[in-house]
């Protein structure tokens, strides 16, 4: 098939855009913060702090407490003493605190949003239309269920698990603590937060928003810190729950560090999604779904759909209509509102996306990357594609966590399953085809936790998200995600 | 009349539908609980755990294609055939656990019900575990519980015959299989369990028995990078940090200890055991005209 040149060309021409900036003056950054705890922002016990920088231009943006084991000792036994007092409070009240903090939440949604940009360096149309509205969503879902909780399915009067440790990544910041502290709050426990330490300030933000809604002190907790502060957290003895979203090898360590604790653990790791495209796909539909599935945030997202599996016959069609719809795509300054791209989240990412790249080339794929400029300062790297790639490519095998998509081949459904299902992930997949029949077989034989047929990268709070095999463990999310903090009654009792 | 010599049955391992003797070549004496002899089990191996999750892997995925309902009569089949050997597990649990003729057949009793009960399950706990999801927006969002795949089981030490059942029978009734080291010390009944499934539809591989030392074989079974899930049940009062270490190193799902040998008299209040067992998938379509 000589797909290359039957595509008419109607959308390439290039338009110059005006810029439009996001105001960044509707938040103001405090130069430096202290850790939350007890409802209060306190120095750190060993004094010390780092700097969190915006990835799009390397600008300082603010000083940052730098927790210690003292520091986690201490939100620890703010959260243990609240928990007496937040487990007994009626699940109406609890779930009216909840209320306000989504309300609040809505209320502040542009000023996260251009917080979140500025520390994050994703684009502001994702900060403003995704995370930050359904991080609001995940606290208002979850705030109903607080008296409900009779019907989440573990039993009538289900208990509450105690003191929640929970450490997030940087690639959802405020995201990923509505995830961990809406359920784990309205279930009735009590949490000490951790994000990531390149992207602290929308949880400091978030503190701000706990002492709006008068939360009781010590219910939620926040410290900052890297992976020294997240292993002194994990490693506290009088933690009751251990939620960590992150790296396949640092979740190995964290279910080892708790063996024979009687701990309870959910771990939400790392993917290698597969993106599948039969010939009867909707082309058109399927192509902004492959670009959403691994360009949105900058292809930081654990379940992207960083393989793209196309059937043989459409292979060359697909991969050239790719490329023409990503010639439209816009990097740049991430508070620009026509921004597609933003910034890589840090130079170490940066880095590392670059070497995984350069083994692909070296493995024998071929390269294509974006034609654009890129800002001379900040951490940027073009949207990139690689064609014959083989199987057992390391990018075809290993998380790049980065705008890198990998393209393989298959002809029938059931090499398709079985390439989509060889990698020990096994968090999401995707699966492309006008076949109804086909669809629902695929999704019968994919082992991921998530399948998205005719979508992708699809989140609700009503929706359960978590991985099989090496993705981890646990849902987040729905119904489901509930018993993450909830034990039966009968269980010690 | 003339007296009639016994004949003794040799038991084996129960391994992909087979009754294969330990690889190793080793027994061990297994004595009733005042110290008689009973029978020479076999001795498992390392070997002999590494076939057995060869077997259950290869026997998973037809087992869980197979339709709920047909899981469900395969599992009210072990019952039937269990039923008509009522004599001979009451006898061989009465020697094992030293209880009376009349206690043993109530637990046997209460083994053939428990088949009965998850059998039941079968076409049941994906409904009551699933849930269609209300999204913000035009989409259809279902979510099922699916099995995990290949389980690692250790058996409770003491109930012998019922323990064991209400290891296996959740476990599989999904749509796992299962590898399952039983009770060291009292193993007769498992056997002869072993022989009710081969009869009884239950695809070879789906359950894969065991019988050895637990100490030797659960760290084996605990690391075995091919086994997705274990339950430490039969650890139960004991220290397994060393055997969850090891589970860790591919994030099996892990049943913890508990700390003292559940009663397993009645059945549980849910299919809680069911869903230690099964991954949450949702899946998401667009709806559209």
């Amino acid at each position: 098939m000589t797909a290359t040149s039957s595509v008419p060309d109607l959308i390439t021409p290039t338009w110059e855009y005006a810029p439009a900036p996001e105001a960044r003056d509707v938040v103001t950054i405090r130069p430096s913060h202290g850790l939350f705890i007890g409802g209060e922002f306190v120095d750190p016990a060993d004094g010390g702090s780092f700097a969190t920088i915006s990835p799009s231009t390397e600008e300082h943006l603010a000083e940052v407490a730098l927790a210690g084991p003292r520091d986690v000792d201490r939100a620890v036994a703010a959260a243990r003493k609240a928990f007496t007092g937040w487990s007994k409070l009626s699940g109406t009240e609890r779930g009216k605190y909840l209320y306000r903090i989504a309300r609040l939440l809505q209320e502040r949604a542009r000023e996260f949003a251009v917080l979140e940009t500025l520390d994050n360096g994703k684009p502001i149309r994702e900060t403003r239309d995704v995370d930050i509205p359904t991080a609001a969503a995940f606290f208002f879902y979850h705030a109903g269920w607080a008296d409900k909780l009779d019907w989440a399915g573990l039993g009538p009067n289900p208990r509450s698990l105690g003191v929640a440790g929970q450490i997030i990544p940087w690639n959802f910041p405020l995201l990923m603590l509505s995830w961990k502290v809406a359920p784990a709050l309205a279930c009735g426990n009590t949490v000490v937060l951790k994000p990531a330490e390149t992207t602290p300030l929308t949880a400091l933000l978030f503190a701000e928003v706990c002492q709006q809604a008068d939360l009781p002190p010590g219910v939620v907790s926040i410290i900052t810190g890297a992976g020294e502060t997240g292993a002194a957290l994990t490693a506290h003895d009088d933690l009751d729950k251990i939620a960590f979203t992150g790296s396949t090898a640092v979740g190995k360590s964290i279910q080892r560090q708790v063996a024979g604790s009687g701990r309870r653990v959910t771990l939400e790791l790392g993917g290698k999604a597969a993106n599948i495209v039969f010939d009867d796909a909707p082309i058109d539909q399927a192509i902004e779904g492959i670009i959403d599935g691994i360009f949105f945030n900058q292809g930081h997202v654990c379940c992207a759909g960083s393989r793209l599996l196309v059937q043989e016959n459409v292979h060359d069609l697909v991969v050239d209509r790719l490329k023409q719809r990503l010639g439209t795509l816009r990097l740049g300054d991430p508070l620009d509102k026509n921004t597609d791209v933003g910034a890589v989240n840090s130079a170490a990412q940066l880095e590392r996306i670059t070497a995984l790249t350069d083994t692909g080339e070296a493995e024998g794929a071929t390269r294509w990357e974006l034609d654009c400029p890129l800002p001379e300062r900040g951490f940027w790297f073009r949207p990139t594609v690689f064609t014959d790639v083989g199987q057992s490519s390391r990018i075809a095998q290993e998380e790049i966590f980065g705008p890198v998509l990998s393209v393989l081949s298959f002809r029938t459904p059931d090499e398709a399953v079985a390439k989509a299902n060889n990698t020990p992930y096994g968090l999401s997949a995707g699966v492309w085809t006008e076949k109804g029949s086909r669809i629902l077989w695929m999704a019968d034989h994919l082992r991921a936790g998530v399948v998205w047929a005719n979508t992708f990268n699809r989140f609700d709070p009503t929706s359960p998200f978590g991985g099989y095999k090496e993705s981890g463990f646990g849902r987040e999310g729905g119904r489901h995600g509930l018993a993450a903090y909830l034990e039966p009654a009968e269980v010690d009792a | 009349m003339a007296t009639r010599l016994d004949v003794n049955k040799t038991y084996k391992l129960y391994v992909g539908g087979a009754f294969p003797r330990s690889e190793s070549g080793r027994t061990y004496e297994i004595a009733d609980t005042k110290g008689r002899f009973l029978a020479n089990a076999a001795q498992a191996s390392r070997k002999d755990v590494r076939d057995a999750v060869t077997a259950a892997r290869k026997a998973q995925p037809g087992w869980a294609a197979a339709t709920a309902y047909n899981r469900g009569q395969v599992l009210y089949r072990v019952a039937e055939i269990m039923e008509g050997r009522r004599e001979q597990f009451t006898g061989e649990v009465a020697v094992s656990e030293d209880l009376s003729s009349r206690n043993a057949a109530a637990v046997v009793d209460a083994a053939i019900d428990r088949w009965v009960w998850y059998a039941g399950w079968s076409d049941k706990f994906a409904q009551v575990a699933g849930a269609a999801n209300p999204v913000a927006g035009p989409y259809f969002n279902l979510s099922v519980p699916e099995p995990t795949g290949v389980v690692g089981a250790l058996a409770p030490q003491s109930s012998s015959l019922l323990g064991l059942i209400e290891v296996l029978a959740p476990i599989i009734v999904s749509g796992n299989s299962v590898v399952a080291v039983t009770s060291q010390d009292r193993p007769l009944p498992a056997i002869t369990l072993a022989e009710a499934l081969a009869t009884s539809d239950l695809p070879g591989g789906v359950v894969n028995l065991l019988t050895g030392q637990t100490d030797e074989l659960a760290p084996i079974l605990a690391g075995h990078l091919d086994v997705d899930a274990i339950d430490l049940t039969g650890m139960a009062g004991r220290d397994t940090t060393d055997l969850e270490v090891l589970a860790a190193e591919n994030l099996k799902r892990v049943l913890a200890t508990p700390d003292t040998e559940p009663d397993v008299t009645d059945p549980p209040a849910g299919p809680r055991r069911i869903l230690a067992f099964c991954e949450t998938k949702t899946v998401w379509h667009p709806k559209g005209r």
